[in-house]
């Protein structure tokens, strides 16, 4: 039977829980802090010295740690691309920029469990030799703002933050930044632009690396507040022992935040790849099934920008055959199946749905959020919206579905400077090869109707 | 009309200044702090966060135009932001924004923020709020509500006085 299994949301929602210090500490919080910081050096066979924040990111290499905002890369390897010898200080942002429609996992620790994730960046901070780090949190969130202040002042108050933590020598500041209602603020390097105080255009890569010419041009380190959280599990349990979790290459466990028809929407925890989506959507551990008397139509698999499947649809999964609500929620399988988990949002869609509204709401996000930097993505994603208007306001033609596709071709693919571009053109894509006969249909019957008009018009003055 | 912000208010934003070794990565900070105050950012209060933080007012204004929670006009004293995004629209974003509109006497089918004639007020779609599982949600200021049948929607306009 899959179960959730809670390792972030141990405690967040037990009767009783307060995001405040003291709840946390009763709940063995900060341990893994006092662990971190207390690491001898240890000796290697070569006769060299491994020193304690080595150690730590080494653990976090081990453990197998992916990125849980949606990129899915390698926690380990982003940090081992750190410029360490560039003299200049290293910098640390926590994105809490949590933006992509279909995801709210960061939220509820956020709001829950601060602590944890304060801890977390701690941790991650010390061992990254980062003395000053931000918690870009998204506008819309004020009062998790607010929290996130108290908490930093709880911990401030503790010597859990400031000079000379726990007596350590080690100093380390941490703000809470706001943002002001921007979604190209999760992207990295537009986030990093929003901080510096500037409107968030992503940088172009290369050269613009965070690791290397991040915030202020210093390396910087920009992880999603769910993984940074890991980060004090991987100290606390150490690197092997979270691998163990979860499924070889996916390692750990995610939030899955599910919504859209189901009987129970909300965020469940399971061990990546150890429930399926059809169990996601049905059991009763989890969603609890679609409402009375509906079937599926479609699933957005990982935040709106991956692409959609449709329900019956059948994949090849390492050489066998598997339908859509078998596949095993992970990274690996939902890149094989050709779209992605990304944020680990499940968007749900029973047969009540108008698929042409749906990919219209989409991308109107889109089209809203571009930043306007590139042409491409900036003229694309509003052709696409406006097309996508007309067929949902009774304007269509049949050929919108071609002028759809050959728009949605032509932003991504190394086009813009940033993701943005295939994060709005994929939904279209998707939405429109496997549902055309609806986009079709829908327009036709749109021409039919104004040839009428027109016709009747034109009697009508004779 | 003289653009005054109280000593109070500017010893917070030297405050939040302070957290930053570049002062230009305080604007939209300090600008948070103003419209706080404010309501609004006036030509005024971009001047001011220019000379505050020694920058030319294009480098603030051109905040104010590009992030969308930054008003340039005063809202109503009441903002009712409405998530429009595809898990709300799918669990009735757009009837309960419309229920608002009718309710207040506006055109639902209007773009942007729309303010009622008595300034009290403003209604608008915004993108998604990030809490898709208790759709539809919706903010009324900072205040956040979740799960918003119609008749909670009216509790809430009940509820603004």
């Amino acid at each position: 039977m899959p179960q959730e299994y809670k390792l972030i949301l141990n405690h967040a929602d037990e009767p009783g829980y307060t995001p405040d210090i003291e709840c946390y500490l009763r709940h063995g919080g900060y341990d893994a802090l006092k662990k971190a910081v207390a690491l001898q050096p240890k000796d290697l066979p070569d006769g060299a010295k491994r020193s304690g924040p080595e150690q730590i990111r080494q653990e976090v290499m081990a453990s197998g740690l992916r990125g849980r905002g949606g990129a899915g890369f390698s926690c380990g390897l982003k940090w081992s691309f750190v410029d360490r010898k560039s003299s200049k200080p290293i910098y640390l942002i926590c994105n809490a920029d949590e933006s992509e429609p279909g995801t709210f996992k960061d939220r509820q620790i956020i709001y829950k469990d601060p602590h944890q994730l304060i801890e977390g960046v701690i941790i991650s901070c010390f061992a990254n030799d980062v003395h000053l780090a931000y918690i870009y949190i998204r506008g819309e969130m004020p009062d998790g703002a607010k929290l996130l202040n108290r908490a930093l002042q709880e911990a401030r108050a503790k010597n859990f933050l400031g000079k000379n933590i726990l007596g350590t020598g080690y100093d380390l500041e941490m703000h809470v930044h706001r943002g002001a209602g921007a979604y190209i603020c999760g992207e990295e390097t537009g986030l990093i632009e929003s901080l510096e105080g500037k409107r968030s255009y992503p940088r172009i890569k290369p050269p613009y690396f965070p690791a290397v010419l991040g915030l202020w041009m210093c390396p910087t380190i920009v992880n999603n507040v769910e993984t940074l959280c890991n980060v004090k599990h991987i100290v606390a349990m150490g690197g092997a022992e979270f691998a163990k979790l979860g499924t070889p290459n996916n390692t750990g466990t995610r939030i899955v935040s599910l919504s859209g028809h189901v009987k129970k929407p909300g965020y469940y925890e399971i061990e990546i790849g150890k429930a399926t989506i059809g169990e996601l959507i049905n059991d009763p551990a989890f969603g609890g099934g679609l409402r009375p008397g509906r079937s599926l139509k479609a699933i957005i698999p990982g935040g709106s920008s991956a692409k959609v499947f449709k329900a019956g649809e059948k994949f090849n999964i390492k050489g066998k055959e598997v339908d859509l609500l078998d596949l095993p929620y992970d990274f690996d399988t939902l890149i094989q199946a050709g779209s992605m988990s990304g944020s680990s949002a499940i968007i749900v869609m029973d047969d009540s749905t108008d698929i042409v509204e749906a990919l219209a709401n989409i991308s109107e996000f889109y089209a809203h959020e571009s930043c306007g930097q590139c042409t491409p993505c900036r003229e694309g994603s509003l052709w696409m919206s406006k097309a996508l208007h007309r067929l949902t306001h009774g304007e269509g033609r049949a050929q919108d579905a071609d002028y759809l596709i050959k728009i949605a071709d032509n932003i991504p693919g190394g086009r813009t400077i940033c993701a943005f571009g295939e994060a709005c053109s994929w939904p279209v894509q998707s939405f429109v090869a496997k549902f055309k006969d609806e986009f079709i249909a829908k327009g036709a019957a749109d021409e039919k109707r104004h040839a009428k008009e027109v016709k009747g018009a034109g009697q009508a003055r004779r | 009309m003289s653009f005054t912000v109280p000593a109070n208010l500017e010893a917070g934003i030297d405050e939040l200044i302070s957290h930053y070794p570049v002062k230009r990565a305080a604007s939209l900070m300090v600008l948070h702090a103003l419209q706080e105050h404010f309501g609004w950012i006036s030509q005024e209060a971009v001047e001011w966060t220019a000379k505050k933080l020694e920058l030319q007012p294009i480098n603030v204004y051109e905040l104010v135009t590009f992030y969308p929670m930054l008003r340039q006009q005063p809202m109503g004293k009441y903002q009712i932001k409405v998530c429009r995004t595809l898990s709300c629209a799918l669990g009735g974003a757009y009837e309960l924004h419309k229920h608002f509109c009718e309710k207040l006497g506006l055109d639902a089918r209007a773009h942007g923020p729309q303010t009622t004639k008595d300034g009290k007020f403003t209604v608008e779609f915004v993108e998604c709020l990030a809490s898709c599982g208790t759709a539809p949600v919706m903010m009324v200021n900072d205040e956040f509500h979740q799960g918003v049948s119609h008749a909670k929607a009216d509790e809430i306009v009940g509820g603004c006085k």
